[in-house]
């Protein structure tokens, strides 16, 4: 049984990954390194990670993220995220990551801040 | 682990899978004894670092090799060992995460998050000639723990069982 599931959405030039569940090691990691990757293979560099329903994320899920804000940034594309949950905000900032990335609380600040 | 039980140990395949199995039961023992909602989360989340350590870093995904996972409980706290059959690893060698250099490394935060959310974290050369991670952490005060009474572990030791 999956523990990840994805929705993707566009608003304007921006992807926006609507993600539930848990971020871990094995299917859930590859499953959003996957989702990365294809949008950037389809020419979609302005990603936008809604993480309001992850709800667990484990050394490997972080893992993925750095790689996939990475990838990203190698295209002279954009990933940002929204909605941390408290567990995923706690782990970013311990790790140091959360002055890597771009994270918002509204969906509408954040679409407008890839203009 | 029965409630008389102080200590449990399994011996788990080098798998994927052996990861969420150790993490799923060091939680049930976890939540047994008492330990609020964000104590059991702390708790699961470094057994499952320290059984990906064993499963990639020490046994390098090999079938061959097994995880040995040990759980202890005394009158103060609950310890946990995972043990791989790699060759081992000494803790000053590990990078720290949080330097700016390894910030945007995919990997390399599983010991942090050990340390940052156990009381007590080591590594030792484990009998198998791999690493061994003992970390530990304070029961709470409204423990349920029952049994003799003497504190040590190993008291009513379960057999062994292959997971």
């Amino acid at each position: 049984m999956p523990t990840l599931f994805m929705t993707l959405r566009e608003e304007g030039a921006v992807t926006i990954v609507d993600v539930s569940g848990r971020i871990s090691l094995g299917e859930g990691s590859a499953l959003l390194r996957k989702t990365i990757r294809d949008l950037l293979d389809s020419g979609q560099t302005k990603i936008l990670l809604n993480l309001g329903d992850v709800n667990y994320i484990d050394s490997s899920g972080i893992g993925e993220l750095v790689s996939g804000f990475s990838a990203v940034r190698n295209r002279s594309g954009e990933l940002k995220l929204l909605n941390l949950t408290k567990k995923v905000h706690d782990l970013l900032q311990i790790t140091k990551l959360f002055t890597v990335f771009d994270v918002y609380n509204d969906e509408h600040t954040a679409v407008q801040s890839y203009q | 682990m029965t409630p008389e039980a102080k200590h449990l140990e399994v011996v788990l395949d080098t798998h994927v899978e052996s990861v969420n199995l150790a993490e799923e039961m060091c939680l049930r023992v976890a939540e047994a004894v008492g330990f609020n909602e964000d104590e059991c989360y702390r708790i699961g989340m470094s057994v499952r670092e320290g059984v990906i350590n064993a499963f990639h870093y020490g046994n390098q995904e090999k079938p061959s090799k097994k995880i040995h996972l040990a759980l202890d409980l005394t009158q103060e706290k609950m310890i946990i060992r995972v043990m791989d059959e790699g060759k081992g690893f000494k803790l000053t060698d590990v990078p720290d995460p949080l330097a700016e250099e390894n910030l945007l490394s995919t990997s390399g935060r599983g010991i942090f998050l050990m340390k940052a959310f156990m009381d007590e974290f080591d590594v030792v050369a484990g009998r198998t000639g791999g690493a061994e991670i003992i970390m530990s952490k304070r029961i709470p005060p409204n423990a349920k723990i029952s049994g003799n009474g003497n504190g040590r572990p190993g008291s009513g030791a379960a057999p062994k069982q292959e997971a």
